[in-house]
């Protein structure tokens, strides 16, 4: 608030200077949201205090007395933050075992992810639908060819040695890739006038919902070999994906129904009796409307997904929380997991951050296509 | 046609001989039969089970590759079988699904800092080739203490993680002893490392390998002493499907080898040498040079030879992972059994 101390008090009152129309402004942000009622103030005054605590010795650990060059663990002083061992680690945490010499696969399928994400969720570009349709059939082909390999050129990758943060992303995206149209299927299911396709619909739904994500994994990981034939195995990584995609698209059921219901059946009759078809009422009438119902909740449920992949260490598989867990056993680097933990919190949070940042500029721009404040 | 009478003998000594040889050829290779080893073989790559990742037993280095005790088991039966060391699959696996990815087939063996149990053995039909770890709860104290036996602790407060047997055990060596050592508890291993580097106990208790891992995360290591002693047993080892005995057999002598190989003087680096012109017998046994010892594993005689070769004999992977290269823990139990310890190789005859 460097803007208070440039208030002139000498200043004639008739020409109220922009810094101190600023100043006011700022002072009534501030009587608003923070010193509203004198238990809000409390809260506030109390928030401050703690930070004031706080903040300079997590300023000190992370910065003033951290270590972030050299290659062995003497290098750092011991006094604060070892970002040596986050610094050499940087590979492992990304990449997982993902051999060194093929990691530019890696790199290549995240840029075109970005290269074909980018269009497919701007507004105003052309064709958009296309570009959505490509991320969705186009892009995991070429993306799955390239990290697994196998054609002449790209030697084969065998899935146990992907991990880090790669894995993380790769299981997001099939994840909400596979449970969004499933979703969307479940949720006409569920409404459908048909009671066989009602009832096996409501059922999927609730059998996954009832059920910890935690539990599903387990039946993947280790119960679904005892059914398979001997010596059958499918890869760990598919069948923990599959078991993710059932389980989210429940979710996603439930998240499409809810912004179907939210659009008015006069909207639907409307339709009809302008002549259009069933599939022309749902994708011109109803599920544009739906979607701005929708859009919170499945941003909240690709959030919530994108944290649950870290689960996957549960069954074995090692992603950027597996493989931090499983640098801090390396006896060299012993007894770094405030470092670790924290800089796999960082990733998370700026990850998911931008997930909800553009659920929530999606939002408001839906909103003014209404004419509505959010 | 008449023969002389000792041509006669030389003749039937000559059909008896090859007949036996036939017979123990034959028998070889009728009895290792082994669904395990014949996947293995044709999938080209081992299937290992291993921990998620544990200090001395299997981690990762910085290039996130793993390391260890259990891993080095792993490589060696993939070099005694596939003949190269590097084609193994690691899967990491939390304790609770271990055995359980084991009976499903999933992966040929379980090397995961398993303790060896009755009821593993016998409830759960798994069979426990070898042990390739003895320890016990070990305890380790500051030096400035000047203890050098578990019994001399009388007095003094042992930080503890709780929720285990190792406060039982404590309390149970008190009143076997008459003697008062004091524990301080705590939920997780980190909170006790913490309290013990802060000076709220004296000393630290767990499993071997753990506090080792524990001494290692000190501020000075140096500072701080492992006593002698254990309290309670857990020897630690393989686990592979029992009805597979020959694959059963390629682990625990893949174990043995590598013992073998400490006991003979062979190390990775001067074995080319050693088997140049060996005329030790037991050495010419062991390199394969001599029998045919590797056929009735159902492996070729050059095994024994390529564990050590590519993995290195029992000592040297002790040492880069919990020795002097590694955690700084005494071989103690792990010692040969000619140093006191309690690895005894069987006979190679």
């Amino acid at each position: 608030m460097s803007e208070a101390g440039s208030i002139n008090p000498a200043a004639p009152d008739a020409g109220v200077t922009a810094p101190a129309r600023s100043f006011e402004r700022w002072m009534g942000w501030l009587r608003r949201n923070l010193f509203d009622s004198p238990a809000n103030s409390f809260l506030t005054l109390a928030a401050a205090v703690f930070l004031a605590l706080v903040l300079p010795a997590v300023w000190n650990w992370a910065v003033t007395q951290a270590d972030l060059w050299g290659d062995s663990k003497s290098a750092c002083g011991g006094q604060g933050a070892c970002w040596v061992f986050v610094r050499l680690r940087l590979p492992v945490f990304i990449f997982g075992q993902y051999p060194p010499s093929e990691q530019w696969r890696v790199v290549v399928a995240v840029s075109l992810l970005i290269g074909f994400a980018v269009p497919a969720l701007r507004d105003g570009t052309a064709h958009r639908g296309l570009w959505v349709a490509l991320l969705l059939t186009l892009f995991p082909l070429v993306a799955g060819v390239l990290l697994v390999g196998g054609v002449p050129g790209l030697p084969f990758i065998d899935t146990t040695l992907w991990g880090g943060l790669t894995l993380d992303v790769v299981i997001a995206f099939v994840t909400m890739a596979g449970s969004l149209p499933l979703g969307v299927l479940l949720a006409y299911g569920r409404r459908s006038r048909l009671a066989g396709i009602r009832t096996v619909s409501i059922a999927f739904i609730e059998l996954w919902r009832g059920v910890p994500l935690l539990t599903v994994l387990f039946m993947a990981a280790v119960l679904l070999p005892l059914f398979l034939p001997n010596g059958a195995t499918v890869d760990r990584l598919v069948r923990a994906m599959g078991a993710l995609v059932l389980f989210n698209a429940a979710y996603m059921a439930e998240v499409v129904r809810g912004g179907l219901q939210g659009v008015d059946a006069e909207q639907e009759e409307a339709a009809q009796s302008l002549g259009l078809a069933w599939w022309q009422t749902q994708t011109l009438v109803v599920l544009p409307q739906a979607m701005r119902i929708i859009v919170p909740g499945i941003i909240n449920t690709a959030v919530d997904l994108f944290k649950d992949t870290t689960l996957v260490t549960i069954v074995g598989l090692s992603d950027l929380l597996g493989a931090v867990n499983q640098s801090l056993k390396d006896p060299a680097w012993l007894g770094l997991a405030p470092e670790g933990y924290a800089f796999a919190a960082v990733v998370f949070f700026v990850c998911c951050f931008a997930m909800s940042a553009y659920g929530r500029s999606f939002e408001r721009r839906l909103a003014r296509g209404q004419g509505r404040q959010p | 046609m008449r023969l002389k009478f000792g041509s006669r003998l030389t003749l039937g000594g000559a059909i008896v001989a090859a007949t036996l040889g036939f017979g123990a050829q034959a028998y070889a290779q009728s009895t290792v039969k082994s669904p395990t080893l014949d996947a293995v073989k044709k999938r080209g790559q081992l299937s290992c089970g291993i921990d998620t990742g544990i200090p001395g037993y299997a981690y990762q280095d910085s290039t996130g590759r793993w390391q260890g005790l259990d891993v080095a088991f792993c490589r060696a039966i993939a070099a005694a079988v596939l003949g190269d060391a590097e084609k193994v699959k690691f899967t990491g696996l939390t304790s609770k699904v271990r055995f359980t990815v084991l009976a499903s087939g999933e992966i040929d063996v379980l090397i995961r800092d398993s303790e060896l149990t009755f009821a593993r053995n016998t409830q759960l039909g798994l069979a426990e080739p070898a042990v390739n770890f003895f320890t016990g709860q070990t305890f380790m104290v500051r030096k400035s203490l000047g203890v050098s036996h578990v019994k001399e602790l009388n007095g003094a407060t042992i930080c503890v993680e709780t929720g285990t047997t190792l406060e039982t055990n404590i309390a149970d060596y008190n009143r076997a002893n008459n003697i008062k050592i004091g524990t301080l508890l705590f939920e997780r291993p980190e909170e006790a490392f913490a309290a013990v580097e802060a000076g709220r106990c004296d000393g630290y208790t767990d499993d071997g390998g753990s506090v080792a891992a524990a001494r290692s995360t000190m501020k000075n290591p140096n500072d701080w002493v492992f006593l002698p002693e254990t309290i309670g047993r857990e020897p630690l080892g393989p686990y592979v499907r029992q009805g597979d005995e020959a694959w059963f057999n390629i682990v625990k002598w893949t174990h043995f080898a590598m013992l073998e190989g400490e006991v003979l003087g062979l190390t990775r680096d001067n074995i080319d040498e050693a088997k140049k012109n060996p005329t030790n017998p037991d050495l010419r046994k062991f390199l394969g040079v001599e029998g045919d010892l590797g056929k009735f594993l159902g492996l070729d005689n050059d095994w024994s030879y390529r564990v050590i070769k590519q993995v290195g004999n029992y000592g040297e992977v002790y040492e880069a992972t919990f020795g002097s290269k590694g955690l700084g823990f005494p071989r103690g139990m792990n010692n040969l059994w000619t140093n006191g310890g309690l690895m005894m190789p069987y006979p190679w005859y």
